[in-house]
């Protein structure tokens, strides 16, 4: 896929400095410089140089296939999990590379946690979901620690009110809204800095979808949030900024009013504008 | 958009897509094929579960008529005098005074009273009615209840196989009395003991609560029964863990290398491997090379063990793989280790199919004997195996020893013994059932 002819506007050579836009911001929590990610001998990430600025929301846009979901899984190692996925570069949070060798994941994505595209909460219940993270990571010192995190969690996640009565029973017995909600409060209770959610309401209806972005919005003045996204008008409404993927290279990335009104790539013009993608 | 253009019939558009009204045609024409062939298929179903089912049928009738009588036997209500200095010589009750005593004297009395039988030959035949077992159950209700010494008591014993057999009606009056097991002679005695309604057609106790013997009235399957459970035992405390442990290694944190690859390919066919192959290497390891005492249910659990892991590993790794990928993510995400998300999510998740697979891999170590013969858990055994290291034999092994005996009695209790394995069987499938029912409500 990507020895197929170099799009309109990306001719030269492949070097980070491609990306049009400020890649750069002034107090970085997460910073990506010349990442590329193969899976095998496939390059689904060519030289991606990036900052992901502190509690703000930066929105994933382009085709699918771009490798936006690689590059975000990129961002807290859950790539290790393939066996075939590599990675080259370097990325930072707060000032140290996660893929130094004596990084461990396993606090790392306590740091940096993640929401999926497909709603997947633990088939227990719904406090033992949200309790899961704190109890592994010994978060809380006692049960009613424990219960202040999962009630706080619960309704920072907008959930607290619908499943109050009900934290006993199944998380899997909730809507698909509602087990979404369920998963972010699931990664918050961890005290993340930063959430990665790839295509976080894909599967919801609009109503469902508003509630999410709703909150999207309330976490951003705590958390720094990285959304993977299909919905232009969804990356319009959630994201300070925006970054525009094609095969597997960043083109564009800017204020998110900038990018939809006036895009400075022709590629991010085409596809912001339905020309293709 | 060739094979399009191929199809193009005259009711076709001219840009090579078929038009609605012309599909329609065509998909009603090949609707009567298409339901025909269905028909057919169901059909050839049908048959095939009719076909298994008149078999399990036949087997299960067989079986039944056969086995059901076998669970019941004729005793003789005989009035005992029993004499404390002929009973227990020394008078302390202790076993070897009780063996020592006339306990067979004791009962020929009884028995030729309520025959009249006399003379050497009358009294040799009266003899013969009775099991040799009943001494044994004498001795047993002395031990149990000492004061019933000095006193006279009706008591219950066997009949011989040869004159179960006789009652049953399958040895015949006709036949010339050199030609049958019982002389003119036991039959006038047994016509007698029945018109004295002496004799009763009751419940089997020896064949639940008795052990192998030679004596077909006095043969049990309890013996048997422990030592299967025994057995078993062993094979499941080594498989389970061995093989859900294996699974999980192999699945989740094995590398994928050309060992590994060896490794999993020898897993699965040792799946096919015939088991007496793993009675063989039971035989040359733990007897040849560790030199451990043959017939044991330790051996015979550790080569049954061997024979179900293959069994356990293949369905746990279904069982692992079936695990949705996205729990996984799920727990990684919020930062479990790769064993705290195996333990605390897959493996509860995939436990169901886990325990369904080793349940399977036990009925199948139930039902084995060829291993078992291999390291001599066939062996004449009178004693009920109390520990894993007692010799031992197992329910197949005794089911196989009896079909091999004449008497006709055997053939009842082989019956008889293969329902008893199978309500064994049908029982540990249920046990599977509704533990994987009741894992499965707690999500
Ligand atoms: N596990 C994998 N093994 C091999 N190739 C993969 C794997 N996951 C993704 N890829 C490839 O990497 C490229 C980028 O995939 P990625 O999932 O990151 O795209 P995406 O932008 O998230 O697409 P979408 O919008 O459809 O989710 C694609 O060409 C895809 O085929
Ligand atoms: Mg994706």
């Amino acid at each position: 896929m990507n020895e197929v002819a170099t799009p309109a506007g990306l001719e030269s050579g492949a070097l980070p400095m491609d990306t049009v836009g400020n890649v750069y911001v002034e107090s970085p929590r997460i910073t990506a410089r010349n990442v590329d990610v193969y899976y095998g001998d496939k390059k689904a990430i060519d030289g991606v140089t990036l900052d992901i600025a502190e509690k703000q929301v930066i929105s994933f846009i382009g085709p699918s296939g771009c490798g936006k979901s690689t590059f975000l899984r990129a961002l807290n190692r859950m790539n290790d999990t393939i066996d075939i996925c590599r990675m080259e570069g370097e990325i930072k949070l707060d000032g140290e590379d996660i893929y130094a060798p004596h990084i461990d994941v396993v606090p790392l994505r306590a740091r940096v946690g993640m929401v999926f595209q497909k709603p997947n909460p633990f088939p227990k219940s719904i406090y033992d979901n949200v309790a899961y993270g704190p109890r592994i990571h010994g978060l809380a010192t006692n049960r009613a620690e424990l219960d202040d995190i999962v009630t706080q969690s619960l309704e920072r996640a907008g959930l607290w009110d619908e499943v109050k009565d009900r934290l006993t029973q199944p998380g899997t017995g909730l809507s698909g809204g509602q087990q979404q909600r369920l998963c972010i409060a699931r990664t918050i209770a961890v005290s993340p800095e930063v959430i990665l959610m790839d295509e976080p309401c894909s599967a919801l209806d609009p109503i469902a979808t508003a509630k999410i972005e709703e909150l999207i919005h309330e976490l951003s003045n705590q958390f720094t949030i990285v959304i993977v996204t299909h919905s232009m008008q969804q990356a319009a409404r959630v994201s300070n900024r925006t970054a525009y993927f094609h095969l597997g290279k960043l083109v564009e990335v800017g204020e998110t009013g900038e990018i939809f009104s006036n895009p400075s790539h022709e590629m991010t013009r085409n596809y912001i504008t339905g020309r293709f993608g | 958009m060739t094979d399009r253009q191929d199809m193009t019939t005259p009711g076709a558009k001219s840009d090579g897509m078929m038009s609605p009204d012309v599909a329609a045609r065509r998909v009603a024409a090949s609707i009567g094929g298409r339901r025909q062939r269905e028909r057919r298929f169901k059909s050839y179903g049908l048959i095939a579960i009719g076909i298994a089912l008149a078999f399990l049928v036949i087997l299960f009738a067989s079986i039944f008529s056969k086995g059901i009588p076998g669970f019941f036997q004729h005793y003789v209500t005989l009035e005992v005098t029993l004499d404390r200095a002929k009973l227990d010589p020394a008078g302390d009750l202790s076993l070897q005074s009780l063996y020592d005593g006339d306990a067979r004297g004791a009962i020929r009395a009884a028995l030729y009273e309520a025959t009249g039988a006399s003379g050497r030959s009358g009294r040799k035949a009266a003899g013969k009615i009775i099991s040799q077992g009943a001494e044994q159950r004498l001795r047993k209700a002395v031990i149990d209840d000492p004061s019933i010494l000095g006193t006279t008591q009706s008591m219950v014993f066997a009949v011989d196989d040869d004159v179960d057999s006789f009652l049953r009606g399958f040895i015949s009056r006709d036949t010339p009395e050199a030609d049958r097991r019982i002389n003119d002679k036991m039959i006038g005695y047994i016509d007698q003991l029945v018109a004295d309604n002496r004799i009763e057609y009751a419940f089997s106790d020896y064949l639940i609560f008795g052990s192998a013997s030679r004596n077909a009235e006095m043969a049990g399957i309890f013996g048997a029964f422990v030592g299967s459970m025994l057995t078993l035992s062993v094979c499941l405390v080594l498989a389970f863990p061995l093989g859900v442990a294996t699974a999980v290694y192999l699945e989740e944190f094995a590398p994928k290398n050309r060992l590994t690859e060896i490794i999993e390919i020898n897993i699965n066919n040792l799946a096919a491997v015939p088991s007496v192959v793993f009675g063989i290497l039971g035989l040359a390891i733990f007897i040849g090379i560790f030199g451990m005492p043959r017939s044991i249910p330790l051996i015979g659990g550790v080569v049954l063990a061997l024979m179900t892991l293959p069994t356990i590993i293949i369905s746990s790794r279904a069982a692992i793989r079936a695990v949705p990928p996205s729990i996984r993510d799920a727990a990684l995400g919020v930062g479990a280790s790769r064993m705290q998300t195996m333990l605390h999510h897959v493996v509860p998740l995939a436990m169901p199919g886990m325990l369904t697979g080793t349940i399977i891999g036990m009925a199948q170590a139930l039902g084995e004997t060829a291993p078992l013969l291999m390291i001599g858990m066939v062996a004449f055994i009178v004693d009920v195996p109390g520990s894993v290291t007692d010799p031992g034999t197992v329910l197949p092994v005794q089911i196989f020893m009896w079909a091999d005996f004449a008497e006709r009695m055997f053939v009842q209790k082989t019956s008889a013994a293969i329902i008893v394995l199978l309500a064994f069987l049908i029982s540990m499938n249920a046990a599977a059932i509704f533990i994987r029912k009741k894992l499965e409500r707690r999500w």
